[in-house]
């Protein structure tokens, strides 16, 4: 049994990495602050959420546990917040939004991925 | 002032649930602790006001997280490919719209559920307007009057 928990709990630790690295390769790849934001929400959300998952199926039924949920819960009600009151900072101080394609004729946008 | 005492008994409690302690001096710092935030929120005048839990459909609330979260994951695994994807085919787009919730609680349920949701970022919120920034034109496009919008809505009570 407990190999199971281990096996399904290394499952989720490692999508949770895989969707923190995705976020950051996207920090790095997007071309500009709003889109950056984009990628980083893939962190946030299934990144953090796959490695909590993971660390409560470690934890099993003890107050540990109560707290990852605790912490997945601060992190859904507090991320969405935060990244709002970026967003809207940037676009306050003025910095414009790049829009439309961002890729020169390569037609790439058009064509679902 | 019935309010006020709701908050300190959660706030102890919380407190108690994340320290799992029953030591005397951590019993009173988890007091004082209390009180101090207490006494925070009353200076910030977050106590009044229009007060979540009698505004919000709360067995309809519990249906929509899992739904959200679900969205949640379709949402991140299709910013991912695009992320991924050589080319990366993003056509970042501005929308504004307005969602059709009346209550604040339900305009912030719905503006944290587009930021929540990968692909898409609320930068401007007021009633009756959303401004909000998609990594593509279709999840622009798919924002007003979405199923997104109609299930906030319906969270409410009046």
């Amino acid at each position: 049994m407990t190999i199971i928990i281990d096996i399904l709990s290394a499952v989720f630790l490692a999508g949770g990495a895989f969707f923190c690295l995705v976020g950051g390769i996207g920090l790095v790849r997007m071309p500009d602050f709003y889109t950056r934001m984009h990628g980083a929400s893939v962190t946030e959300t299934l990144g953090a959420g796959f490695m909590l998952i993971g660390l409560m199926l470690q934890a099993g039924l003890t107050l540990v546990a109560v707290k990852l949920a605790m912490i997945g819960l601060l992190i859904l009600f507090a991320s969405p917040t935060a990244t709002h009151a970026l967003a809207k900072a940037a676009l306050l101080s003025g910095l414009k939004p790049k829009l439309g394609e961002q890729h020169s004729g390569e037609g790439g946008i058009s064509s679902k991925p | 002032m019935a309010r006020s005492l709701i908050t300190l008994v959660g706030l102890i409690l919380f407190w108690v649930l994340l320290s799992g302690m029953f030591v005397p001096f951590l019993l009173a710092a988890g007091l004082g602790s209390a009180i101090a935030v207490l006494l925070f929120t009353r200076r910030l005048d977050i106590i009044a006001g229009e007060a979540p839990p009698t505004y919000l459909n709360w067995f309809k609330f519990i249906v929509y997280c899992p739904w959200l979260i679900r969205e949640i994951m379709v949402a991140a695994w299709d910013v991912t490919k695009r992320i991924l994807h050589p080319k990366m085919p993003i056509s970042p787009t501005m929308v504004e719209f307005s969602p059709t919730q009346k209550t604040d609680t339900g305009l912030v349920i719905h503006a944290n559920s587009i930021t929540l949701t990968p692909g898409t970022i609320s930068v401007e919120v007021e009633p009756g307007r959303f401004l909000v920034h998609a990594l593509s034109r279709e999840g622009g496009a798919s924002l007003a009057g979405s199923e997104m919008d109609s299930r906030c809505t319906s969270l409410e009570r009046h």
